[in-house]
């Protein structure tokens, strides 16, 4: 009896270390990249563990080296109209798919659901090929539309609207809304938390997107912030405390989405499969 | 009498039926038309282009067709993106996919203190850019930067390891950046889908005697096995098409030693003679990589 009390504590004990340094592993290298915007270079590769008094010089010489307000300009234009259009795009197909279901819409949709497993590259020449023909490298327009429609978006709005309830539907109706009405006025404020979740996923998706923006943003004025990110550790002398810097930047908005709306984070990443 | 009038009326309910049909059409067209312009197009579009050679602008037929594929067995470069993409995958997924489901069934014992904090932590990787991340572990492992230097302080190492100039190491510090960054990213998919097992279940086997080991190979895992298929097939799908890290981490070298299959394709098309024939054609590879190594995951998935 004694030994295996004494047998569960170690086990505790294991598991509760084993939990705790995976933790520390999983924050260090975020950690360390914000502490070491504070620093310089022979303090960061030294392995300095606690901010020092660099940030304004680091920063100082980011800005003066890099256009990072153009930046962070294209960034948040791109992403959050990549967010606001494809959840307004997606959803009501997904909406149309479940509410209106027949054969062939469930024949259609299921033709979709192919493209998730259409590898991005594997478009990538042709894609490139069409825009330049459109004349659309260097715009907004080309950072967007290839994920304006996504499956995996279409998909998480139809399986929310299966819980949209019928009486809501019909009750509309009688009282004469129109079905476009319906969808804006009855299901989008009732899938508020379906739409936070989608929105948080887009957000963070478009934030960090990088082959598709180096593809067809080639122009300094285009770049974008992960562009830019990439760009710090040219040359031949690299001042890490200013690629920590912009490392920062860069990492804040979805670090602070992602403490603020973990919940309707960690449902979008699961919510692919229910 | 009332015959005519439910005929009526079911006449007029069809024809409202067929307007909400229609509206349905009408509201997932936009978007079922972008998927078809964006991704389907496109991609045969590229089996097509992967039969074509010359310049971006003045594409010709190539003669044999198969020329691009045969070019492929022949290129020293391809053959080493293949081997290290694969060696990513290999290697990574296994790992990362077990740490999950282990990560996973701990934090879902109920008895466990700061079982959101650990969750948090290590769900963490996910809000860090792959841009980001490969310039943090870039920096953490250059010759003379913390990694090296906290370890010959520590006495593990006598000297620095040139991590991102050696082959192995290279590939290695790769993996570790994979593994750090999407483990708790799989995690949550189990954790989420082992909200749906009965919770009395563990508590029954483990009045039974069970230890945490054996409710974890008898009673997760089987249950878990869809979302692990899903999960493998997302990640296998995902590492197939690794850009980000080898672009920015290791920058493919040594000398292509580190390479990736989507890194190759992107310096096939930006080059001074770029050759997108080419480059459609590796990326055709890509496509019937992902569609076969799903099927076969596919039916391992479903006979276990």
């Amino acid at each position: 009896m004694r030994e295996g009390a004494v047998r569960k504590h170690v086990t505790r004990t294991i598991m509760y270390l084993f939990l705790i340094i995976a933790s520390l592993i999983s924050v260090f290298p975020l950690y360390w990249s914000f502490i070491s915007a504070f620093n310089n270079t022979q303090q960061i590769l030294g392995g300095w563990m606690l901010p020092s008094t660099h940030l304004f010089e680091n920063l100082q010489h980011l800005f003066e080296q890099h256009n990072v307000m153009r930046a962070l300009k294209n960034s948040f234009a791109t992403t959050i109209l990549q967010t606001l259009i494809a959840l307004a795009v997606s959803s009501i197909a997904g909406y149309g798919f479940e509410i209106y279901h027949d054969k062939a819409k469930d024949t259609v949709m299921a033709i979709l659901m192919l493209a998730m497993m259409v590898p991005f590259v594997a478009v990538l020449v042709p894609l490139f090929q069409m825009f330049t023909k459109a004349k659309l490298i260097n715009t907004w327009a080309a950072f967007i539309l290839p994920s304006i429609a996504t499956p995996f978006l279409i998909m998480y709005f139809r399986n929310s609207a299966r819980s949209f309830p019928r009486d809501t539907l019909e009750a509309a109706r009688i009282d004469g809304l129109n079905e476009f009405q319906i969808f804006v006025r009855m299901f989008i404020p009732m899938m508020k938390p379906t739409y936070a979740s989608a929105a948080t996923i887009t957000f963070m998706n478009a934030w960090n997107a990088y082959l598709w923006p180096k593809v067809v943003m080639q122009t300094n004025e285009a770049i974008t912030m992960p562009m830019l990110v990439a760009n710090t550790m040219g040359g031949y002398v690299i001042d890490y405390g200013v690629v920590m810097a912009a490392v920062t930047i860069c990492s804040l908005p979805t670090v602070i989405i992602f403490f603020c709306l973990q919940k309707s984070f960690t449902n979008a990443v699961a919510g692919a499969v229910k | 009498m009332t015959n005519t009038a439910s005929a009526q009326k079911k006449k007029k309910r069809l024809s409202m039926h067929q307007k909400q049909s229609l509206a349905g059409w009408a509201f997932l067209t936009p978007a079922t038309l972008l998927i078809f312009i964006m991704s389907f197009y496109p991609m045969f579009s590229a089996l097509l282009t992967s039969f074509k050679r010359g310049k971006p602008t003045a594409l010709v037929w190539s003669d044999p067709l198969w020329r691009n594929y045969q070019f492929m067995l022949k290129d020293k470069v391809f053959i080493q993106s293949v081997t290290n993409t694969l060696t990513y995958l290999i290697i990574q997924v296994p790992i990362m996919l077990i740490l999950a489901v282990i990560f996973a069934s701990l934090l879902n014992n109920r008895d466990l203190k700061f079982r959101g904090l650990f969750r948090t932590c290590i769900f963490l990787p996910c809000a860090t850019g792959l841009v980001a991340y490969s310039m943090i572990f870039r920096t953490l492992f250059t010759y003379d930067g913390m990694v090296n230097n906290v370890l010959i302080k520590l006495g593990v190492l006598s000297e620095a390891i040139n991590w991102l100039n050696d082959p192995i190491y290279a590939k290695a510090v790769i993996i570790i950046g994979l593994v750090w960054r999407w483990t708790g990213y799989n995690m949550v998919f189990y954790l989420s889908a082992m909200q749906s097992i009965d919770y009395s279940i563990y508590e029954a086997a483990r009045i039974d005697g069970a230890n945490s080991v054996q409710q974890l190979m008898r009673i997760t895992i089987p249950l878990l096995r869809p979302i692990i298929l899903v999960t493998a097939i997302m990640s296998t799908n995902g590492t197939l098409q690794l850009f980000d890290e080898s672009v920015n981490l290791t920058r493919g070298g040594p000398g292509n030693m580190t390479i990736t299959m989507s890194h190759y394709i992107y310096n096939t098309m930006f080059t001074k003679n770029p050759n997108f024939g080419y480059a459609a054609a590796m990326s055709f590879v890509i496509l019937v990589m992902v569609a076969v190594l799903a099927a076969v995951q596919m039916k391992v998935g479903d006979k276990r």
